[in-house]
C-alpha cells in the first residue's frame, strides 16, 4: 500500500457519476488541494448501506454507462498521468464476486489500486477476498462501529491492514450535522488496542467536524455525500476543491494534546 | 445455528449489523426451545389464524387434468388470506420477547405487509412497511388494509420499484434503527439467521400436510408443487418431505417470455445480494437486473438460499409458469373448484396443468393464497 499521511483527508468519489472525464478532474484537483487518499466507488445497482445522496450517484454513474471495466481503465490512466496518494476501491461484494474474486482483484492491483473498502463483507465472509489481497499486496480495509462489543473489536483489528474504517453512526451514509459521541469513544477504543491508522466515516459534512475527530484520535476522515452534494447542484469541480483544502487545512491546523 | 445451505446463504452485511444479527440468532436459538412461547404461537395460530388448514382434494380439478390425484394445501383459507401469517405472527412474537417496540418489512404482493400488519397491530407493535410503488399501484387494496391496520406504508420509488428495493429501503432502517426495532422479513431469504428462522415459521405447512396426506392416503405423496418468489411457501411444504422418497418441484415467474423473474430455471448466476450468497439475474458486471412478472410476489431477481441449495444437491428441481400459463390457471382453478388462488400460487397450479397424464400420482400444490388481491388486476388483464 501507498504511505498514507495523517491526518488523512479521503474523500469518496462515485466513479462515473455523472460522467469519467468529470470523475478524473474531480479526482486529480482533490489531490492537488489536500486529499491523501481516495475512496473510489464503483457503482452498484443496490447499495444498500448508502443514503439518498450517494443513491443519486450511483444512478446517475450508472445511467452514464459506467462499468467496473471502465472504472479501473480511469484509475490506470490517472496513475500513468502521475496521481500518486493511495486509492481504496469502495464497492458491494457482488461486483467482486461476479467477476471473480482472483480475477477482480489482480485488475484492481494492475489498474494502481492499494486496496478494497467493501461495506457488505464483514470479517465471517471476507476469507476469499483477504487470501487474493494478500495473493496480490493490496489490503482489505475492516470497519468498526460504535455497537461492536471489545471482544469483536479485538477480532477485527488482530488482522487488520492499511487502516480502521470507523463508521460514526448506526445506519447508513449521508450528510449529518455534529460529532457522535459515539465515535469519539470508539475511536479511543479502538487506538487503544491497535497501532493501524483509524479513519472516520458516514455524516462528516464540514472542516470542524473533521478537526474534532482528528482532536479525538483519529487519523483522517472520510467525506463522501457532501462532495457529492456540492459538486452534483453545480457540476463544479472547484467548489469541491475549495471545499477540501479549507477541511485540511482545519484538520492540519490541530494540536494533539 | 448453520449459517449456509451448502454454499448457499451466509451473512453479507454491514458491519453495524452484524451484532444485531447475533443477538437475533440468539434470542431465536431461545424460544425455539422455549415450551410456553412455541404453545403461544400455536395458540395464535390455531385461533387466530385458522390453522390447521385443509388439505383437499380437488376432484374436479383431478378428472379434468387427467395428472392424478390433486390436494390443495389451503393456506389461502388462513387470516389475510396467505401462508404470510405464520411467520408474520412468529417473528413478531419474537420481536416482542426481545423487548422490541417496532416493526419494519419489504412486501412485494402486499401479502407480507398485510401479514405484518395485523399481527403487529394483534401484538400492540408499531408498524412501518416498505413497498415498490409499482407493486403499491397493481396492489392498491393491499395498500389500503395496511394503512386500515395502522400501519405506515412507505412507497419505494428507487431503481426497479418493486420488492428487490424494498428489501433495500427496509435494510437501510435496520442498519439505523436495530436498537428498538425488528425487521420481520418476509421471505425465506436474507442474511442468516432469516432464511432458517423464515422456514421454521412456515414448516407448519409441511408438517400439517404430510399428516393429513397420510391419514387421507395412508401413502406420501409422489409430487409437491409449490411457487417460488423467494420461496417461504415452498420451503415450509417442502421441509417437513426432504428425507422421504417425494419430488418437490418449484415453479418460478415465467413472466411474458421477455421479461421474468427465472433465477433457477433461466440465466441467473451466482451471487450476493440482501445479505445471502445465492442465485440472482444480474448483467456481466454484477448489477442485478430488473424482473417482471404478472406477480408481484414472485417478481424478485434472487431467491432463497435453501433453495439453490436444493438445486445444486438436485433434490428439489425448478421450473417456470410464465403470465399467460398462470392466468389460465387463475381461470381453471376458479371454474371447476370454485377457488380462486393468489396469482403466485396459480403459478404452481399452472405448471400441474402441463403435468404428464398419470391415473396412480398423488399431488399436493400448496395453495399459498388467495386470489381477492389480484381480481381488479385479473379483471384488466381478461379484457
Amino acid at each position: 500500500m501507498r504511505e498514507l499521511k495523517k491526518p488523512a483527508l479521503m474523500p469518496y468519489v462515485c466513479c462515473g457519476d455523472p460522467n469519467v472525464k468529470f470523475t478524473k478532474e474531480l479526482i486529480r484537483e482533490m489531490a492537488a488541494n489536500g486529499a491523501d487518499a481516495i475512496e473510489l466507488g464503483i457503482p452498484f445497482s443496490d447499495p444498500m448501506a448508502d443514503g439518498k445522496i450517494m443513491q443519486e450517484a450511483v444512478a446517475r454513474a450508472l445511467d452514464g454507462g459506467m462499468t467496473p471495466d471502465k472504472a479501473l481503465n480511469m484509475l490506470k490512466e490517472l496513475r500513468e498521468e502521475g496521481l500518486e496518494i493511495p486509492v481504496f476501491i469502495m464497492t458491494y461484494y457482488n461486483i467482486l464476486f461476479s467477476s471473480g474474486i482472483g480475477n477482480f482483484t489482480k485488475l484492481a492491483k494492475d489498474a494502481g489500486a492499494d486496496g478494497f473498502i467493501i461495506p457488505d463483507l464483514p470479517i465471517e465472509e471476507s476469507g476469499e477476498l483477504r487470501s487474493a489481497c494478500d495473493e496480490h499486496d493490496l489490503v482489505l480495509v475492516q470497519f468498526i462501529t460504535p455497537n461492536c462489543s471489545d471482544e469483536r473489536l479485538e477480532r477485527i483489528t488482530k488482522d487488520a491492514k492499511g487502516f480502521l474504517y470507523a463508521i460514526s453512526v448506526l445506519g447508513i451514509t449521508g450528510v449529518r450535522e455534529g460529532i457522535s459521541e459515539d465515535a469519539v469513544e470508539l475511536i479511543r477504543r479502538a487506538k487503544r488496542i491497535t497501532k493501524i491508522p483509524v479513519v472516520i466515516g458516514f455524516g462528516i459534512s464540514n472542516e470542524e467536524q473533521a478537526s474534532e475527530y482528528v482532536k479525538a484520535g483519529a487519523d483522517g476522515v472520510i467525506i463522501g455525500s457532501k462532495i457529492a452534494k456540492i459538486y452534483s447542484a453545480e457540476n463544479k469541480v472547484d467548489e469541491v476543491a475549495k471545499f477540501c483544502a479549507k477541511v485540511k487545512e482545519k484538520m492540519q491546523g490541530v494540536t494533539l494534546v | 445455528m448453520k449459517r449456509y445451505f451448502g454454499r448457499y446463504g451466509g451473512q453479507f452485511v454491514p458491519e453495524t449489523l452484524v451484532p444485531a444479527l447475533t443477538h437475533l440468532e440468539e434470542e431465536y436459538c431461545k424460544i425455539k426451545e422455549d415450551k410456553s412461547f412455541q404453545e403461544n404461537l400455536g395458540n395464535l395460530l390455531s385461533d387466530y389464524c385458522g390453522r390447521p388448514t385443509p388439505l383437499y382434494l380437488a376432484k374436479r380439478l383431478s378428472k379434468k387434468l387427467g395428472v392424478g390425484k390433486i390436494y390443495l394445501k389451503r393456506e389461502d383459507l388462513l387470516h389475510t388470506g396467505a401462508h404470510k401469517i405464520n411467520n408474520a405472527i412468529g417473528q413478531c412474537l419474537l420481536a416482542k420477547k426481545m423487548g422490541k417496540k417496532r416493526i419494519i418489512a419489504e412486501t412485494g404482493a402486499g401479502q407480507h405487509g398485510v401479514a405484518t400488519a395485523t399481527a403487529a397491530a394483534l401484538l400492540g407493535l408499531e408498524c412501518e412497511i416498505y413497498m415498490g410503488s409499482v407493486d403499491a399501484k397493481r396492489q392498491e387494496l393491499n395498500v389500503f388494509k395496511m394503512s386500515l391496520l395502522g400501519t405506515k406504508v412507505n412507497i419505494v420509488e428507487n431503481g426497479s420499484k418493486t420488492l428487490k428495493d424494498a428489501i433495500n429501503e427496509a435494510l437501510r432502517d435496520y442498519t439505523a434503527n436495530f436498537k428498538d426495532t425488528h425487521y420481520l422479513i418476509g421471505s425465506a431469504l436474507g442474511p442468516h439467521p432469516y432464511p432458517t428462522i423464515v422456514r421454521n415459521f412456515q414448516s407448519v405447512i409441511g408438517v400439517e400436510a404430510k399428516k393429513q396426506i397420510l391419514e387421507k392416503e395412508g401413502k406420501l405423496p409422489d409430487c409437491l408443487v409449490a411457487c417460488v418468489g423467494g420461496g417461504s411457501n415452498a420451503i415450509g411444504l417442502f421441509s417437513a418431505f426432504l428425507d422421504d422418497p417425494v419430488e418437490m418441484i418449484g415453479v418460478e415467474a415465467g413472466g411474458d417470455g421477455k421479461q421474468h423473474a427465472e433465477r433457477l430455471t433461466g440465466k441467473a448466476r451466482k451471487g450476493v445480494l440482501h445479505g445471502m450468497k445465492s442465485y440472482f439475474l444480474q448483467d456481466k458486471n454484477g448489477q442485478i437486473q430488473n424482473t417482471y412478472s404478472v406477480s408481484a410476489g414472485l417478481d424478485y431477481a434472487g431467491v432463497g438460499p435453501e433453495h439453490s441449495n436444493l438445486k445444486e444437491m438436485e433434490r428439489a428441481k425448478y421450473v417456470s409458469v410464465t403470465d399467460d400459463g398462470a392466468l389460465d390457471a387463475f381461470k381453471t382453478l376458479s371454474q371447476y373448484e370454485g377457488i380462486s388462488p393468489a396469482l403466485e400460487s396459480a403459478h404452481a397450479v399452472g405448471y400441474v396443468m402441463k403435468m404428464e397424464k398419470s391415473d396412480d400420482k398423488t399431488i399436493i400444490i400448496n395453495l399459498s393464497g388467495r386470489g381477492d388481491k389480484d381480481a381488479p388486476q385479473v379483471k384488466e388483464l381478461l379484457k
